[in-house]
């Protein structure tokens, strides 16, 4: 999980959701390049982050487009939040005996028919997932992401002060982290648009 | 002081003899200096260390620190650095980064490495801080005393030679250090590498720590011996910056002193990540720009989307 280095976390405000990445991409101590997202959409509505070893980060990203697409297809209908976090689990399940060295969080809302809820999940890396309410953190900051989060996070956040809880999370965490940092993307999802935004971060 | 002087002053012959009269410090005791194996029982019969009462104090050692191998012991001790120094002939410049990492967390970011042993001499910290900060203070304790017995200044390379001896005599105990000892004596602007396994390389250009490799890249492409001051510098600042920048256990801030004829001067503690973004500022030598990548390269590439006016 030290290889490349990384960190993602996910945060629950009022009617939204954020989700943000670093974008370091690390071989060791050695910092090799600073555009590696970690974040995917899956749907207009839901964004997968990913932390752990790149390799897998990628082949999961196809694995995930796979899948979905499949779903969509025989269903004839966009996947919902909660089915794709148990997509997500019984992927990385498959692999119990050899598993991919990620860990995943999942980002979304839920369809107008379910009520456009805000939606967030974590898992370890052979899918035990974990359905928090407030906010979830993966990767090489964890720790730090967990101690700031939970001082700094409060239930109902509108958009634009979600979107400013995480990211003085994020980017203090990664400060105190060694292998994470090096710039960041935040995504806020609401019912009715994403925005995304690329934060100026320490570069060191 | 005179009779300072006069105590410190004596022959080596003379200290032995005290030493055989188990002759002690009266006037300083112990507890003055903090600690038993404080500065205040160097007099006569050198240094006193406790030594742990098991088998094979080394083995021990090399058991609960993380000497090389074994990254889950319980006592870290501070590593990952960047340090360079390089010789020009307008003097020495010395530049350190500040980041001090326990295993993947940033413990600080505002760590001192560079260790200023007197008025004319620098060393730098890359190993263990604890070893590097005693050692060298203690270095600058001696070269106090050879200018009051010889009445005149110590040249560098006897005072990094003073350390190097030192180390190599408790070599196979644990120590850990990387240093560079800079300053000016009668020969000009000298320099000298000295560390823990007892190795001591004269030379113009050194760089020491986990992100050497990085700011040895930037220094070699720009040293040359006839670098202006303000040059030297910059080149300094550009080093340690890329280091910093690609070294994950190298970063936050970097300290820049330049040792010139009439001793060392401290230049500036200047952030890393604005060097990225926006360069050191108003300073001599500086381009005016930041020293990223894309800063520096901002709207030069074809590649750069450019507006076609009509």
């Amino acid at each position: 999980m030290q290889i490349n280095g990384g960190s993602v976390i996910a945060m629950v405000g009022k009617n939204c959701v954020a989700i943000a990445s670093d974008l370091r991409l690390g071989n060791q101590a050695l910092t090799v390049a600073t555009n590696f997202e970690k974040v995917f959409p899956v749907t207009d509505r839901i964004y997968l982050g990913m932390a752990g070893l790149a390799t897998d980060v990628l082949t999961l990203r196809e694995r995930f487009r796979f899948r979905v697409n499949m779903y969509t297809i025989k269903e004839e209908r966009e996947i919902e939040p909660e089915t794709f976090a148990h997509l997500v689990s019984s992927t990385l399940y498959e692999r119990r005996f050899g598993p991919y060295f990620i860990e995943p969080i999942i980002a979304g809302i839920t369809s107008p028919a379910k009520g456009s809820k805000p939606f967030i999940a974590g898992a370890d890396l052979i899918g035990c997932l974990n359905f928090a309410k407030d906010f979830v953190v993966v990767g090489t900051a964890s720790d730090e992401l967990f101690g700031i989060a939970e001082g700094l996070w409060e239930p109902d956040l509108e958009p634009e002060d979600l979107f400013e809880t995480i990211s003085q999370t994020f980017l203090n965490a990664v400060d105190r982290d060694a292998f994470s940092g090096w710039g960041a993307i935040v995504h806020i999802i609401t019912p009715e648009k994403v925005i995304t935004r690329k934060l100026q971060a320490r570069m060191d | 002081m005179n009779t300072l002087v006069s105590r410190y002053a004596s022959t080596s012959a003379t200290l032995e003899l005290q030493d055989k009269d188990g002759l002690e410090d009266e006037n300083v005791s112990d507890t003055m200096w903090g600690s038993s194996a404080g500065f205040g029982n160097l007099g006569p019969g050198g240094l006193k260390f406790d030594i742990p009462a098991v088998h094979s104090p080394t083995d021990f050692l090399r058991l609960h620190t993380d000497d090389h191998a074994d990254p889950s012991c319980r006592i870290k001790i501070k590593h990952g650095t960047t340090t360079l120094a390089f010789r020009f002939k307008g003097g020495v410049i010395v530049a350190v980064d500040s980041r001090a990492t326990a295993g993947s967390y940033i413990a600080s970011g505002t760590v001192k490495k560079v260790i200023e042993i007197n008025k004319f001499l620098l060393g730098t910290m890359a190993g263990g801080a604890a070893d590097c900060q005693y050692w060298e203070t203690y270095l600058g304790i001696q070269c106090r005393l050879h200018e009051l017995r010889n009445r005149e200044r110590i040249s560098v390379a006897a005072a990094s030679k003073y350390l190097s001896n030192l180390v190599y005599s408790y070599k196979g105990m644990g120590l850990s250090m990387g240093t560079m000892i800079c300053g000016w004596d009668k020969t000009g602007p000298a320099l000298f590498y000295v560390d823990s396994d007892g190795t001591r390389l004269k030379g113009d250009v050194f760089s020491v720590g986990s992100g050497s490799t990085f700011a040895y890249g930037v220094l070699d492409q720009g040293y040359h011996w006839d670098m202006t001051d303000e040059e030297a510098q910059e080149l300094g600042r550009r080093s340690i910056y890329a280091a910093g920048h690609r070294d994950a256990y190298s970063g936050n801030t970097l300290n820049l002193y330049h040792v010139k004829e009439d001793g060392w001067r401290f230049i500036g503690n200047y952030d890393i990540s604005k060097l990225h973004y926006d360069g050191p500022g108003d300073v001599p030598g500086s381009t005016g720009k930041g020293y990223g990548y894309e800063e520096r390269t901002a709207g030069l590439s074809s590649s750069d989307f450019q507006e076609v006016v009509a």
